[in-house]
């Protein structure tokens, strides 16, 4: 049976892996081969480096690690940020990653869905969504990597999800903001709603505080995979234990 | 003395092949010279992206025939494996013919997203157990898998992989294999495919 993925997030600012509360005030919490290394022996799933500054600054993600980092892990690992063209991915993907993420630039050119799908195949095509509820709407948001430029796009969440798919994508994260980093749980509700209209791999993130919440968005969401940064970088859970956790109540994992 | 040549189809992930051939501590040499194939002990064809993008560009290094009657062992990854069989139903393409068979597209059932993208595990009788591109594997290992075709199960089936469909994971006749996953991206278990093939 298809293994239920756990995916460390290392957002990584200037050449550092950081982690926040609700996307602000960074702290650095270690080295990006150190804790690449480190969840690759914990039995990580696979690894998401995400360059938050690369989008709100307007320039693209510093490359020099992802070759580093290539050549010491032996599972899958996506890069996110600043990836702005079929040239931009290529070079990410030359360099020994799996994925790409994109993000703020499928929302200001949805035409690079499509481009990167042909070129690469969907399954390199990793759609990231910021999503947050307003009004008892779900929006996307876009610049969150900077709470001074974060905007809502006014774009319903939903839509984004059918169209993206239909552009291309090969598979979603998405993040729901309002439970980032508060370790509450994921947002079951709107990661359902989300899945029922997903016919790719959905990925969930934001707000992982326990075991019993990979579990529920398991269980309960029927997500493929979950994405936690700060209960892991801190220890609070270690991911041999959450798998052994998820195992007895029946999930499938990798061992 | 082992001599890999991985060929260069252009598919954008070459470079965690090599690194994980560089980590078992062997030399490769990344080609599309048809002497440097034939010189090698043993050949990868690895593949990503459309099937038909990969045909055009072996076409294109004039590689067909040079694939098609090497003697040496050959392993063909994910869409590399795809183009061993006669077609892929992707793009419609005609592919290498080395295998019999054609890629299919999978169904999209119902909990089945298209692609197929994780860690799955090899299915195999214990017949197949003792088959020394197998060895040090059990049947229920996680391999990394991603793609949305596959081939079905037939007679050069070694290992399969159940995805709402039994599909073949690992396929084997004479001089010629192939895995549906990536073996460089499957940790301990890759690894160790990866080290069998060259010691085949």
């Amino acid at each position: 049976m298809l293994a239920k993925r756990i995916i460390p997030c290392l957002d990584v600012r200037d050449g550092q892996v950081v982690k926040g509360v609700r996307f602000r005030d960074h702290v650095v919490v270690g080295g990006i081969l150190e804790l690449a290394q480190r969840y690759r022996d914990e039995g990580a799933d696979e690894l998401v480096f995400y360059d938050i500054t690369a989008s709100p600054q307007d320039r693209s993600v510093d490359r020099s690690w992802v070759r580093r980092v290539a050549r010491i892990l032996d599972i899958p690992f996506c890069v996110a940020g600043g990836i702005r063209s079929v040239a931009d991915a290529e070079q990410v993907l030359g360099e020994g990653a799996e994925k790409i993420s994109i993000n703020s630039p499928a929302l200001q050119n949805p035409d690079l869905i499509g481009a990167l799908s042909a070129r690469f195949g969907a399954q390199c095509v990793v759609i990231g969504i910021d999503s947050q509820t307003l009004d008892g709407e779900y929006y996307v948001y876009q610049f969150t990597g900077d709470p001074e430029r974060t905007r809502n796009t006014a774009r319903r969440t939903l839509d984004w999800v059918r169209e993206v798919q239909a552009r291309g994508a090969g598979e979603i994260v998405l993040n729901c903001m309002a439970s980032d980093g508060v370790r509450t749980g994921y947002d079951i509700e709107q990661l359902t709603a989300v899945r029922q209209l997903c016919s790719v791999p959905l990925i969930a993130s934001g707000g992982a505080g326990a075991p019993e919440h990979f579990a529920a968005v398991f269980e309960q969401a029927g997500v493929d995979g979950a994405l936690a940064a700060s209960v892991f970088h801190s220890g609070t859970i270690a991911i041999p234990d959450l798998k052994r956790a998820l195992a007895a109540r029946n999930i499938e994992v990798r061992p | 003395m082992t001599r890999l040549a991985i060929i260069d189809s252009g598919g954008a992930n070459i470079a965690s092949l090599q690194f994980a051939i560089d980590r078992l501590g062997v030399s490769s040499t990344l080609t599309t010279d048809a002497q440097v194939l034939r010189a090698a002990t043993h050949v990868i064809l690895p593949g990503v992206g459309a099937a038909a993008d990969c045909m055009s560009r072996l076409r294109q290094a004039g590689l067909v025939e040079t694939i098609r009657t090497l003697t040496q062992p050959l392993l063909g990854i994910c869409v590399g494996m795809q183009l061993l069989f006669e077609s892929s139903e992707e793009g419609d393409t005609v592919c290498l013919g080395l295998l019999p068979g054609r890629v299919r597209r999978f169904a999209g059932r119902a909990g089945f997203p298209v692609p197929h993208i994780g860690w799955n595990q090899l299915e195999f009788d214990a017949a197949n157990a003792g088959n020394p591109l197998l060895a040090g594997l059990n049947s229920g290992d996680h391999m990394y898998f991603v793609h949305s075709y596959a081939a079905p199960p037939g007679p050069v089936t070694l290992a399969r992989t159940t995805y709402g469909e039994p599909f073949s994971a690992l396929v084997q006749q004479g001089n010629v294999q192939g895995a549906q996953f990536h073996p460089e991206r499957s940790a301990r278990n890759g690894a160790c495919l990866l080290g069998n093939f060259l010691r085949l």
